[in-house]
């Protein structure tokens, strides 16, 4: 076994750092990390917190890490927050919220930027869950700003999603309908503090009332905080726990996880596939010299790509 | 994959004046670096701890006014208690010529005073990233 993955199962977490870094470059020894630690995967439990950006995950988190630190459970986080589309960088800070518990030996806290992973960051951060799972943390909170397909990608490698709205969003709200409110499970309205949270709720429970109700409906709960006031977090705390047994009672969670399972392998499968792909064809000609050949209109994109398939499936040897 | 460099921008000390931070992280993420900010009034505990666990290349530490001369090494050394032996250490602040060369023999590589160029900074992080480790 690699000395990083022998470190990363004792819990070491400068090891469980190194080995998100691994994760994150792509580096060469990352799929050997994932086989040695994955039989040590399984015992954690994945919570998903999205929603509109400023309407208080961060702060959110740091009540749930203190409400889990009090009951002994080890707790990690990952915050993952957008990349510039223009210099791909980024300004990861929403561990300014949770710095209070930097120097908790329980608790290890990760920020990784949106862009630029082989695989998308839904790949990166399955995998970052597995080595924080290996190294013995309980909880692990994915914090994700609910607005497009890779949020939802990543809110989809959870057992539970808390979606958080806030009063004050406007029409916003309506926006969400279409598809961030399908993947909430717990509904969090944070900022009661303020006017108009109560008409949050109702605006919520009003759409929620539209949701597919099957034999196996699991009722989502509604939940009123404040994180500034520190209210209403042992309430999201039960309901939370609460909706969790309900869908492990009924299947509904082994469900989830093997449906994750299979993501993953289709994941991993196109992208193999791509690299390979991608590699054959450029092997015989260069990439710039195919794009030339159909801007001059000498082949079709279509007719190209299946040209190249087809003597792929019949010529290709691994190596 | 190229490997993006990461930077945690540090404020240790207790003056709250971040603007000077939050200016250095905005130039440094337009220049393609991954930033992590923690906030005012951080301990050199949390500083280490937080450059640990996100596992970043470079660490700039950024003081207005006071005790750059305990905080600055104290920070170094939890750094390399801990095993971050390659992380990079650079400073910024109002501080004194007299007390920049007792930084650096104490290991904050490059000190950035008020006015200095941002490019002065990029090229700082340039030139010294054939030396992070993976
Ligand atoms: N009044 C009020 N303010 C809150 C509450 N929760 C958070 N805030 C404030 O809202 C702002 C954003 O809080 P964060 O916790 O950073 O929100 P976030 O959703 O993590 O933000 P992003 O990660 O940037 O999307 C901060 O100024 C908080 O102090 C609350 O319950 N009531
Ligand atoms: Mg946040």
């Amino acid at each position: 076994m690699i000395e990083l993955s022998e470190n990363v199962i004792k819990g070491q977490s400068r090891a469980v750092a190194r080995a998100i870094s691994w994760i994150e470059n792509d580096h060469e020894m990352k799929e050997s990390l994932i086989d040695q630690i994955y039989p040590y995967c399984g015992k954690a439990v994945v919570w998903g917190i999205t929603g509109p950006p400023g309407s208080g995950k961060s702060s959110l988190v740091d009540h749930l890490i203190f409400r889990m630190r009090a009951v002994g459970k080890k707790v990690a986080v990952i915050a993952v927050d957008p990349s510039s589309p223009f210099s791909g960088g980024a300004i990861l800070g929403d561990r300014i919220r949770m710095q209070k518990h930097a120097t908790d030996e329980g608790v290890f806290i990760r920020s990784m930027a949106s862009r630029g992973h082989l695989g998308g960051v839904s790949g990166a951060t399955s995998d970052a869950i597995k080595v924080l799972d290996a190294a013995g943390y309980d909880l692990i909170l994915i914090e994700t700003i609910g607005v497009g397909q890779t949020e939802i990608e990543v809110m989809e490698l959870s057992d539970v999603v808390l979606l958080v709205l806030v009063p004050g969003l406007g029409d916003e709200i309506q926006a969400l309908k279409a598809g961030v409110m399908e993947i909430g499970d717990v509904f969090v309205v944070n900022k009661s503090d303020r006017d108009d949270a109560d008409k949050v709720r109702a605006e919520v429970k009003y759409i929620l009332e539209f949701k597919e109700q099957n034999g196996n409906y699991i009722e989502n709960p509604v939940v009123m905080t404040s994180a500034k006031l520190n209210e209403g977090i042992d309430q999201l705390l039960k309901d939370t726990e609460n909706y969790l047994h309900n869908i492990n009672l009924k299947g509904q969670l082994e469900a989830r996880r093997k449906l994750r399972i299979l993501n993953e392998i289709n994941r991993i499968i196109s992208g193999k596939i791509e690299e390979e792909l991608k590699t054959f064809i450029t092997q015989k000609e260069k990439l710039d010299n195919w794009i030339e050949k159909i801007y001059q209109k000498k082949c079709s994109p279509y007719s190209f790509v299946n040209e190249n398939f087809k003597t792929f499936l019949k010529e290709y040897k691994k190596p | 994959m190229a490997k993006k460099i990461r930077i945690l921008i540090a404020k240790p000390g207790l003056d709250g004046h971040d603007r000077g931070a939050k200016y250095i992280a905005r130039a440094l993420k337009d220049a393609g670096y991954e930033v992590i900010y923690t906030g005012i009034r951080q301990s050199p505990q949390a500083i280490c701890k937080s450059a640990i666990q996100e596992d970043v290349d470079f660490v700039g530490l950024s003081l207005l006014s006071g005790a750059h001369n305990e905080l600055f090494p104290e920070v170094v050394s939890l750094i390399r208690k801990e095993g971050g032996d390659n992380i990079i250490i650079f400073g910024g602040g109002v501080i004194p010529n007299d007390d920049i060369s007792y930084l650096k023999k104490k290991g904050i590589e490059a000190i950035f005073t008020p006015g200095t160029p941002i490019k002065d900074v990029i090229n700082f992080i340039e030139a010294n990233k054939s030396r992070i480790s993976h």
